[in-house]
């Protein structure tokens, strides 16, 4: 499985350290928040609800540069508009690697 | 051009506000989590540009612009390039970022913003004629001086407490007045032909009784300021 990186985070900070920390602490702050929302959601089977997260939670993934996830994200979050929950395990084991991820960081 | 960032995500508010950070000509004014809040600082405060997340709870991005009288520009911000179509049935929008967004692709959509308020000049009454400088003249439009090239200028035209300045590539409307735009154009190359009329005399295409036809337009000439315009033509 494809894992995060900063890739991203360095290409747009310009060199500014202090941004880049400033953005990892917000993205560390947020991601738990809405990741604990998501699952509140699709546990209730309010799925229109859970898209409105998956679609938050997809910035996150392709801002910690995970393309291939990002692709499945889309797709889940289509899924759940429509009713279904298919990729729901591939989706949360994207969840499961960013949280290692960010513990790390 | 002073900015707002609009978008429930704080780390899209503060990559856009990084991003902005980048570019000397934007000042990024408030960041608001929710297009509620907007509406109330917008009541309150004058806004060049507004970064606008079209995916939010309750109210989106969408919404958020039929409630604006006169909306400022607007770039958008998103995930989803499903909603591109619509976004550009509004004036208003001048580009649409999806996310996420990289310093290259912002830096684009920024030119947009600055090239889009040339055209919006033309329709706006809130300029002023400022000053000239070699063959430019500049209005200021929203705090900024907008260059005008003199030569360019074919017509200018006054109408009530407004003139209206044609040049070759655009038209502006300009909260001025005839006497003080004639001030400010080179006497070799303008003349007042009628009380409401000001003509780049290189520009004439030919004179005919009373009248000069000047692109598709036909200036009347009066009979006081004829022997003028008769003195400036190099005739046979």
């Amino acid at each position: 499985m494809e894992q995060p990186n900063l890739s991203y985070i360095h290409s747009m900070s310009g060199g500014d350290i202090a941004f880049e920390e400033k953005l990892i602490a917000i993205i560390k702050a947020e991601f738990p928040d809405e990741k604990q929302v998501y699952y509140k959601n699709i546990a209730a089977k309010n799925y229109p609800l859970t898209a409105e997260n998956v679609h938050k939670l997809k910035h996150k993934i392709s801002i910690l540069g995970l393309e291939k996830s990002y692709e499945i994200a889309v797709a889940f979050e289509n899924n759940l508009l429509e009713g279904s929950t298919e990729l729901q395990d591939d989706f949360e084991s994207i969840l499961i690697t960013i949280t290692n991820y960010l513990q790390q960081l | 051009m002073n900015c707002i960032i609009i978008d429930d995500e704080a780390t899209a508010r503060a990559i856009i506000a990084q991003l902005c950070s980048n570019v000397n000509s934007l000042n990024v004014l408030e960041e608001f989590p929710n297009a509620i809040q907007a509406i109330k600082y917008l009541n309150q405060n004058d806004i060049d540009l507004i970064f606008l997340d079209i995916h939010m709870p309750d109210f989106t991005g969408f919404d958020f612009i039929e409630t604006l009288k006169n909306p400022p520009k607007i770039i958008l911000t998103t995930s989803d390039s499903k909603f591109a179509i619509q976004a550009f049935e509004y004036d208003c929008i001048v580009d649409y970022l999806v996310k996420p967004i990289t310093p290259e692709r912002f830096q684009k959509a920024i030119k947009k913003a600055e090239v889009k308020s040339m055209p919006v000049a033309a329709s706006t009454a809130s300029e002023k004629v400022e000053t000239t400088s070699g063959n430019d003249l500049y209005v200021n439009i929203d705090r900024r001086l907008i260059k005008i090239d003199i030569p360019s200028i074919y017509l200018v035209e006054a109408k009530g407490d407004y003139i209206h300045v044609k040049t070759e590539n655009q038209n502006y409307t300009v909260h001025s007045t005839l006497k003080k735009i004639e001030e400010k154009l080179p006497n070799d190359l303008f003349l007042k032909v009628h009380r409401s009329f000001i003509i780049n005399v290189n520009k004439i295409i030919d004179i005919e009784d009373n009248s000069v036809l000047i692109k598709k337009d036909v200036i009347p000439v009066s009979r006081s300021n004829r022997p003028e315009l008769m003195k400036r033509l190099n005739l046979l």
